[in-house]
């Protein structure tokens, strides 16, 4: 079946300029995590996932980064599905899992080096240096990652995330643990990101950080999309209204 | 080298780098091993002597428990921190990733038994090498073969529960004739009257075994990964 | 159409097994087994059941494996059931048989050895969907095949391993009368095979189909709506 094949690289062919979600669902069983979600993501647009816990936002991110089929439903990179792009499409993804998925045991040079190998990239070592000195731990680059900090860590796992330059970024949480510096060079990357014709997931709970940078918020409820709103103003305050809004007495869920 | 043999080999090397630093897996499992002989010697060593062909079975038992131990261990570093999900993300051959993982536990498994071996040998008064190719061709072929069901396995139970128990209780029935194949032929080779037939028989299955299951894991590997 | 085959089928299947007593019975007497001799007609057809519902299991894991079909992996369900269901006819009637021919409950017959093996595969399959929470369907789907394709080895293996110590081996030469009662026997076990695995896999299908009618009322109740 799938035996040695060396062609598998970041060819051009997979590349796409928009995320389509066409009436997704996934189930666990019986148990709902995501219920008929439409949506569409255009390069150069940042849209934010918000809602509250168990509402079914990691698992949208699971499915755009094709760890998760969807149970019905089409997940679509641009007019091709995972299933026709085949093992190439993840070279053109990046993923900043709520899990950081780094080696402890090894240094975040290493982490970096590994990924970027695996990822088949070419300079591996020059890219791993530039992306700690991006991170702001070019000092801390030879020493295991389980001493670091969770910010430290969460910027070397931004970092592994953006190593191969991908076409749809994926960010969960990515506010996290990260001190207001750190944030400022997270918005102003994702800045950069967003001019450069990426598309960017992120979902957050940071809604003042998120503010500043998203185009577009999706608020998710109970594996739904409640609203996707494109408005302005205080993204605290949609977000209460949007909840109170759909708050329906006696409704099922 | 191809893409396949390069991402392997990455993979096998993470693994050994992991290991030559933290060697927790390494001494936690020899040392599982060396105490599972010891307490099949209670049961087997009559008089001060073990009764006829303990020596082969309580060497194969010992390679079959600490195998299931490490592993259990080494994708148990795989699911902490989910890193396993990074490495099924990335645009490779994904079978690609349990031959490095496997590559990674026969090597391990290697070292133990490099061990273990000599010192079943000497508890026992077991001639394991009077026929030094014959018995390295017996445990290697079984090391691997038993390392190729288990790392599928192990791979495929990282998003199970009860994973911990499940593991031996799937892989122990499906690598009974590995059992079998690496006692009755160490046996052979370990007789006072040594029936080198009957070991080229039982390493011949093996390699059998091997071809078939690590063909199979290879096909049976990206299905299992996609949730 | 199987709903209405199930009936007819059930019915002949119970025919069989109300006149199966009476073929046995009529079946030669066995001098040095005895009556004990007579368990051998219901124990080799629930083996055969084992053997047959295994193989069952093991190719429809590898098309829902493969192929992604769902229903397949409601069949594979069934049949493993029932291979550890009949496979435990065997296990418990043959230490029966046993006893009588070699005076101890167990011994290391190969063909004994074999059908524990894949016996316990089989349960160990089970396990797995039982206790592995979510998607654990697909893990047991590629136990199943290994299971399947391990049965060649564990033949072999076991045959040999038993062929260094031989013991005497006590399976009656089949006398005409008794050749008619095991074929009766096969038959009706066979029928209540197939009226088992068409219950069940009806009961995994309305399962399926229950759970997706919880889903639908949930997306119909859950449906964003605006009077309060």
């Amino acid at each position: 079946m799938s035996l040695p094949s060396a062609t598998i690289g970041q060819a051009s062919s997979v590349d796409f300029d928009r995320l389509v979600f066409d009436d997704v669902s996934r189930y666990f069983g019986r148990r709902r995590a995501l219920a008929h979600v439409s949506f569409e993501s255009c390069a150069g647009e940042v849209v934010g996932l918000v809602g509250p816990n168990g509402a079914g936002k990691s698992t949208v991110l699971a499915l755009a980064a094709t760890t998760l089929q969807a149970s019905s439903g089409q997940v679509c990179y641009g007019d091709r599905s995972a299933a026709e792009l085949g093992p190439a499409l993840r070279g053109r993804v990046g993923l900043l899992a709520h899990e950081l998925q780094l080696y402890p045991e090894l240094t975040a040079r290493e982490n970096l080096e590994f990924f970027a190998a695996l990822f088949g990239l070419d300079r591996v070592a020059e890219r791993s240096v530039e992306a700690l000195e991006r991170a702001g731990l070019g000092s801390r680059a030879d020493d295991p990652v389980s001493g670091f900090s969770r910010g430290m860590r969460q910027r070397v796992a931004l970092e592994r995330a953006l190593l191969h330059d991908p076409t749809l970024l994926l960010l969960d949480e990515p506010f996290t643990g990260l001190d207001e510096a750190s944030a400022e060079v997270l918005i102003e990357r994702l800045r950069t990101l967003k001019a450069a014709g990426r598309i960017v997931l992120l979902t957050t709970h940071d809604f003042e950080n998120a503010e500043a940078v998203v185009d577009r918020v999706m608020l998710l409820k109970a594996g739904r999309v409640a609203a996707i709103d494109s408005s302005t103003g205080s993204l605290r305050d949609r977000y209460r209204h949007a909840m109170r809004g759909e708050a329906v007495p006696g409704g099922a869920v | 080298m191809s893409r396949f043999a390069q991402v392997a080999w990455l993979v096998m090397r993470k693994d050994l780098t992991v290991e030559a630093r933290s060697r927790e897996l390494l001494l936690t499992t020899l040392f599982f091993a060396v105490s599972t002989v010891l307490v099949f010697a209670f049961g087997f060593v009559r008089d001060g002597r073990a009764v006829e062909d303990a020596a082969a079975g309580i060497l194969w038992i010992a390679i079959a428990f600490a195998g299931t131990l490490a592993l259990g261990r080494t994708f148990e570093r795989e699911r902490y921190h989910d890193v396993l999900h990074a490495l099924l993300l990335a645009p490779v051959d994904r079978p690609a990733i349990y031959v490095g993982k496997l590559l990674g536990i026969v090597a391990l498994l290697a070292a133990v038994e490099a061990v273990v071996v000599p010192l079943v040998a000497l508890l026992f008064q077991a001639g394991l090498f009077r026929y030094p190719l014959r018995a390295a061709a017996l445990l290697g072929l079984g090391t691997i073969g038993f390392a190729a069901v288990g790392t599928l396995f192990a791979a495929m139970l990282v998003r199970a529960r009860s994973r911990d128990v499940l593991l031996p209780v799937l892989l122990y029935p499906i690598t009974i004739p590995v059992i079998i194949a690496g006692v009755r032929g160490t046996a052979a080779l370990l007789q006072p009257e040594p029936d080198l037939a009957m070991a080229g028989a039982w390493t011949g299955m093996l390699v059998f075994f091997d071809v078939v299951f690590i063909t199979l894991s290879l096909w049976t590997f990206e299905p299992v990964m996609t949730e | 159409m199987t709903r209405r085959l199930f009936g007819p089928l059930i019915a002949v299947a119970t025919l069989l097994f109300a006149g199966a007593p009476v073929l046995i019975a009529w079946a030669p007497y066995e001098s040095t087994m005895g009556l004990v001799q007579k368990i051998f007609y219901f124990h080799v057809a629930s083996w055969v059941m084992m053997f047959l519902s295994a193989f069952v299991c093991g190719v429809a894991s590898a098309v829902f494996l493969f192929k992604g079909r769902v229903a397949a992996d409601r069949v594979a369900a069934a049949a493993a059931e029932l291979a550890v269901i009949f496979g435990l006819i065997g296990l418990v009637t043959g230490p029966l048989w046993a006893r009588k021919a070699w005076g101890v409950w167990w011994q290391w017959d190969a063909r004994l050895t074999m059908a524990l093996v894949l016996w316990m595969i089989f349960t160990a399959y089970l396990l797995l969907r039982e206790y592995g929470g979510s998607g654990s369907e697909k893990l047991a789907a590629g136990v199943a095949l290994f299971g399947l394709a391990n049965v060649p080895f564990v033949y072999w293996s076991v045959n040999v391993w038993r062929t260094i110590h031989p013991t005497t081996n006590v399976v009656p030469t089949l006398v005409p009368g008794m050749a008619g009662a095991l074929w009766w026997s096969l038959v009706a076990f066979l029928l209540l095979y197939t009226a088992a695995m068409m219950a069940r896999v009806r009961l995994e299908g309305q399962r399926a189909a229950l759970d997706q009618l919880y889903r639908d009322l949930d997306d119909w109740g859950g449906q964003p709506h605006n009077e309060g």
